[in-house]
């Protein structure tokens, strides 16, 4: 189990990774804290798996070091490292039955046999797979597999438990029960976890905090909430959920810590702010009210077109209105109330409101 | 293949007349004379052209003939040693061009590769240049006097078994070794724990193909052998040109036999684990 209880467990201290002399992580600071669910996200690409195989000690940082539990792991190689990765192919051994692949770093690792067999069968239970022990991995689920290789990982006891994008090979349904098993699992061990995932849904669901990459570079480290409701970039807040992002020009309001924005679309609205210059509005879709009438409340921001598409989600649809920005805006209305909102059908002129509060400003 | 009724698929080409004849033609053309030779093995006759009764008193014979047996001893040795070293250079060459990346990897395996290429009679001559060269020790007690042919079989049969491992190896999950490095494994670990493993049914795979090749190979083993050091299929040779008894279609059908049972044990092997997915 991990030892220092004070500082940071993982320390990623300005961290680069050149591939054909291009970064492919770039100049990267990051702590992640004992016993957090850490999630790194970015798109394809975006370097965060690279920084994972520099931390398991596959890849070696060409700048800067990585601290692991108080220790530089400079030249350690990953057989001697206290972090286990859990694999993207989950890589159980095939000629193995159950056991002996969750057993095989016990084995290494010469403990004695009494301990190996009872560890494993701890082991197994926590991942509810008491009973298998004999099974031979092509006689598993996909499902299964990925908790052979969950046991094997944590049999391990490691400071950091690596998971590269676990649970992509899963269908829609077992992933979602698997991510909350995940979850479970993790307060249960008390190991602290990191993630790397390009599915931002799966990091928000899961993490305690979540960084988000881009072209090797870390954009905002943050909690789900805060990711979702105050991303502080462009990118960040077009890559966590759906968004609404209008181009406009700042300029300085009469009153202190305001300005005056005009976005193509909106026409010009006060907000909050200090950045002047080239910015973005941004609002959730959710955060969107869509009625026939017109009305006029201060701290409201209303804009009027015609409803181009309605897609239906089940739960509630997304209404494209057309309001001159060059893109549609998008609205998610509960379908409860949109069945009350006198049946809005595409072609239709309607009037969209959003409190001026719900509307974020970015640097354009 | 399957003879079910309809529907037709794609690979039904028996109930079609044009293929079904191209599929029978061939057949015969292939086996007719296999046949052939096995069925007059059973002939009681002297000479092979005429049906006469059945008898198994050529195999009998083949049996007493101790030329002929001695022959077989000498095959079998000669296949059993070079099985084994080319399994065991082939495994090495294979995973040595798999694992590492290294100057002049392209060269090597190309000039591993050559014996394959090389006409085989090219290379018996050049065996042969080789051995009287190298001032090979001759007239040695048995089995010291097959070291000569033994060498020669080695150095063109394990480049084929290089080959099968090789294919082999190119099913690897690489996460596999590197999960195992994970978990604490250092170099030789993984190699015997999880590479060697998979390894497995290619090394024996390419060991029975080196086995069969090795059993019936003439044109080599005639450049190298000396007159002490005669195999089957050398020994099979000269009896035809004395005349074409029944008593060779028994030695024949004898080493037949035995090349079928082992190919069939080879791809018996390479299709389980294939199956099962590797």
């Amino acid at each position: 189990m991990p030892s220092s209880g004070a500082g940071p467990i993982i320390r990623i201290e300005a961290v680069s990774k050149f591939f054909g002399g291009k970064p492919a992580v770039d100049n990267v600071t990051l702590d992640i804290r004992q016993g957090e669910f850490f999630a790194l996200v970015g798109p394809s690409g975006c370097g965060k798996t690279t920084l994972l195989r520099m931390l398991a000690g596959f890849e070696t940082p060409d700048k800067g070091r990585i601290m692991i539990d108080g220790r530089d792991m400079t030249g350690i190689g990953p057989n001697y490292r206290p972090v286990n990765m859990l694999f993207q192919s989950y890589a159980v051994f095939p000629h193995m039955n159950v056991e002996d692949n969750v057993a095989y770093g016990l084995k290494i690792a010469r403990k004695k046999r009494g301990e190996i067999i009872s560890q494993t069968q701890e082991a197994l239970k926590l991942v509810k797979l008491a009973g298998f022990e004999k099974k031979k991995p092509d006689e598993l689920s996909g499902g299964e597999r990925q908790r052979v290789a969950l046991a094997r990982a944590l049999i391990m006891r490691p400071a950091v438990l690596l998971l590269d994008e676990p649970l992509s090979a899963l269908d829609a349904k077992l992933r979602e029960a698997m991510q909350l098993e995940m979850v479970h699992l993790q307060k249960t061990v008390g190991i602290t976890f990191l993630l790397v995932t390009h599915d931002q849904s799966e990091a928000l669901s899961v993490a305690n905090r979540i960084a988000v990459m881009q072209d090797g570079a870390v954009r905002q480290v943050a909690s789900p909430q805060e990711l979702y409701d105050a991303p502080n970039c462009r990118f960040v807040a077009d890559f966590i959920g759906k968004i609404n992002l209008f181009e406009g020009v700042a300029a300085a309001a009469p009153q202190q810590n305001r300005v005056r924005i005009s976005a193509a679309g909106i026409g010009q609205v006060e907000l909050d702010g200090e950045v002047l210059g080239p910015v973005i509005l941004a609002v959730r879709p959710e955060k969107i009210q869509i009625s026939h009438e017109a009305g006029v409340q201060r701290g409201w921001i209303w804009v009027h077109g015609k409803v181009t598409d309605i897609v239906y989600f089940g739960g509630h649809s997304n209404v494209f209105v057309d309001i001159g920005a060059g893109r549609p805006l998008q609205a998610g209305i509960p379908n409860d109330r949109r069945a009350g909102m006198a049946n809005a059908a595409p072609g239709d002129f309607v009037w969209c409101c959003w409190r001026n509060a719900d509307t974020l400003l970015l640097p354009g | 293949m399957t003879f079910r009724k309809s529907p037709m698929g794609p690979l039904d080409y028996h109930r079609r007349p044009l293929p079904l004849l191209v599929f029978i033609s061939t057949l015969i053309f292939i086996y007719l004379p296999v046949i052939t030779l096995i069925a007059f093995s059973f002939n009681d006759s002297r000479r092979n052209i005429i049906w006469h009764g059945f008898t198994l008193k050529y195999y009998e014979k083949a049996f007493a003939n101790a030329e002929l047996m001695l022959a077989f001893g000498n095959s079998l040795s000669i296949a059993l040693v070079s099985t084994l070293f080319s399994g065991l250079l082939g495994a090495m060459a294979a995973y040595l061009l798999w694992r590492f990346r290294f100057r002049g990897r392209a060269i090597f395996e190309g000039a591993m590769a050559m014996p394959i290429v090389i006409p085989e009679i090219c290379m018996g001559v050049a065996m042969m240049a080789f051995i009287a060269r190298a001032g090979w020790p001759q007239d040695l007690p048995w089995p010291l006097n097959l070291g000569a042919i033994t060498a020669a079989h080695i150095a063109f049969c394990f480049p084929f078994t290089a080959i099968v491992i090789r294919a082999r190896l190119e099913s690897f999950n690489r996460q596999l070794a590197d999960a195992a490095r994970d978990l604490g494994a250092a170099e030789f670990q993984i190699f015997r724990d999880i590479v060697l493993p998979h390894m497995k049914p290619g090394i024996i795979a390419g060991g029975l193909l080196a086995f069969t090749l090795s059993l019936d190979d003439f044109v080599i083993t005639f450049f190298t052998s000396g007159p002490d050091s005669i195999t089957f299929p050398v020994k099979i040779y000269s009896m035809v040109r004395f005349s074409v008894t029944p008593e060779v279609n028994a030695a024949s059908a004898m080493l037949i036999t035995l090349t079928v049972l082992v190919t069939a044990i080879a791809l018996r092997i390479q299709n389980r684990h294939r199956m099962r997915g590797g």
